[in-house]
């Protein structure tokens, strides 16, 4: 009673036990992992073909002559999923807001719209990418149409839309009819109603959401190698036949794994903020 | 006294459900309507009806002289003149208390920020949130959201304002900040239907109460008529529960 501003700065009693337990689970985690650790480079080394393994796998030579080519065709990667990226985002928005469509006269987009995200969220992706991805340069389009570069992207296109348009539906069915109510209430129109109330709370809440989408993208561009563009995927292949070692395979998850697990943190991150604000 | 809304007949289902068994009613212009009534007796149902949010099955709702209720009959044109303030405030959330309010002036007048800054600010000043514009609804307490909303619909400068319990989901202290406007209009002049709870308002300040019972309106007259001598069992009934 006598100085408050002295047991304001001294940690309470329950801020001094639970940094007790941090500091305890803290010494659980590292001695396991370390546990584990040591385990792991003590005793593969002890099998049989971990030599063979080191060679093919863990090869430091042709780590250090491939990776600069593997980042080159990543390269590639990423310019896909840079112009992928806005057109799903287009499409995406238009399917979401067809699917949400109440007016009996344009019940036909709505059913067309539902039709398209059932079928392209039924699929496997790598099947939508082998029948787009060969089949419509099969048709022999004239250059540059015949690229499986456009064709490749266009059924990662298609398929993530699908998958986006139906997390931004639900999205906007998360939003209360209140809110709609009240913007039509003032004389806005419907469309203006969903552009300026609903859409812009509906797409603040499913970023999350969205953001696993995206990460998922990532790494689906790699498919794209089956029909045709020397991604990293197919460069390490390449690699792999040039030299006769996995060891590019292990690099190309290394680059992967340096963008994907930021995003992946960053995703979780918004998640659990979203969270919290619910709460 | 001009006739500004005449209902006749109004009558509304949800399925099964007849919740409005028709509906008849006249308001003047300026004139200040009180709807009282159990829960579920159908006052919001015959706001939202009113300003065509939900579209009524039979009867008509004549508005200026026009027809309103007349089916496949543009909504839009019609909501702008008639505002709707709700028991849960509805304000956007993502937007601060000012664009709450200039959105619709904005989109459905062309008005441009630089045009509706000085008459919105007014508004604001005028009940007292001439601070708060900047702030989000989050931040306001519920009698200055309220405000707000009233503020957002009078905004469109409406030629007859509802009122759906708008102090229902305020604490007791906020009530009296939120009347206080009602109280403003009225002296203003404007047109206004409330479906209330608080019958010392509705005693005080309405031209008009009207009992809603079993989706009918079972008696109306002035306050004085309603509150200290009904006619019917069922009114009698109802207010002596709130006593
Ligand atoms: N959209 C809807 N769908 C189905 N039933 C509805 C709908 N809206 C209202 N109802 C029903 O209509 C009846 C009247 O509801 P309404 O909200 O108009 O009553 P109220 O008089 O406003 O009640 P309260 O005082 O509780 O606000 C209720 O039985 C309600 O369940
Ligand atoms: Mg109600």
């Amino acid at each position: 009673m006598t100085d408050t501003s002295d047991t304001t700065a001294r940690p309470g009693r329950r801020a001094v036990f639970e940094a007790a337990l941090r500091r305890r689970s803290m010494r659980i985690a590292a001695t396991s992992t370390a546990a584990v650790l040591l385990a792991i480079v003590l005793l593969v080394p002890l099998a049989p073909g971990w030599e063979a393994v080191k060679k093919s796998f863990f090869n430091g030579p042709v780590f250090s002559k491939t990776f600069p080519g593997l980042l080159d065709a990543f390269l590639l990667d990423i310019a896909i999923f840079a112009w992928s990226l806005p057109l799903i985002a287009i499409l995406s928005l238009v399917v979401a807001i067809c699917r949400d469509i109440q007016r009996p006269a344009l019940y036909p987009l709505k059913l067309f719209a539902t039709l398209y995200t059932d079928i392209f969220r039924g699929l496997p992706v790598i099947l939508v990418i082998y029948l787009i991805g060969f089949g419509v340069p099969g048709l022999g389009l004239p250059r540059p149409w015949n690229s499986p570069y456009i064709w490749g992207s266009l059924a990662l296109i298609l398929v993530y839309s699908a998958y986006v348009a139906e997390v931004i539906r639900s999205g906007i069915e998360s939003i209360h009819r209140s809110q709609r109510s009240a913007a039509l209430s003032l004389g806005l129109s419907s469309g203006d109603t969903m552009r300026f109330v609903v859409l812009p709370q509906a797409l603040r809440n499913v970023v999350p959401a969205n953001m696993n989408l995206v990460i998922a993208l990532q790494k689906d561009v790699a498919l794209l190698s089956f029909v045709g563009p020397v991604e990293i995927f197919r460069q390490a292949g390449v690699y792999k036949s040039l030299y006769a070692n996995f060891t590019p395979y292990v690099g190309a998850a290394l680059i992967f794994l340096i963008i994907t697990i930021p995003a992946t943190r960053y995703a979780d991150y918004l998640m659990h903020k979203r969270r919290r604000i619910e709460q | 006294m001009r006739t500004m809304l005449r209902l006749a007949g109004v009558q509304k289902s949800f399925g099964t459900h007849h919740v409005l068994r028709g509906i008849d009613l006249d308001v003047d212009a300026g004139e200040m309507v009180c709807l009282i009534g159990a829960s579920g007796s159908g006052k919001s149902t015959l706001l939202r009806a009113i300003n065509l949010l939900d579209p009524i099955d039979d009867g008509e709702i004549v508005f200026d002289g026009v027809d309103i209720a007349e089916p496949g009959l543009d909504p839009q044109p019609i909501r702008q003149r008639i505002g709707l303030v709700f028991q849960s405030f509805n304000l956007f959330p993502h937007m601060s208390a000012e664009a709450n309010v200039m959105l619709a002036p904005g989109r459905v007048k062309g008005l441009r920020k630089a045009q509706l800054k000085a008459p919105v600010t007014e508004l604001f000043q005028r009940f007292g949130l001439g601070d708060r514009m900047g702030h989000y609804p989050d931040q306001l307490s519920g009698g200055q959201q309220q405000r707000v909303a009233i503020i957002r619909a009078l905004a469109m400068q409406p030629e007859i304002l509802l009122f759906d319990e708008i102090t229902s989901a305020l604490d007791p202290e906020l009530v009296a900040e939120v009347l206080d406007v009602l109280r403003r209009l009225r002296e203003e002049g404007m047109t206004m239907i409330l479906a209330t709870h608080e019958m010392g308002f509705a005693r005080e300040l309405a031209d008009k109460v009207c009992f809603l019972d079993g989706g009918r309106i079972i008696e109306a007259g002035p306050p004085a008529q309603i509150f200290d001598n009904p006619q019917e069992q069922r009114t009698r009934q109802f207010l002596s529960q709130l006593l």
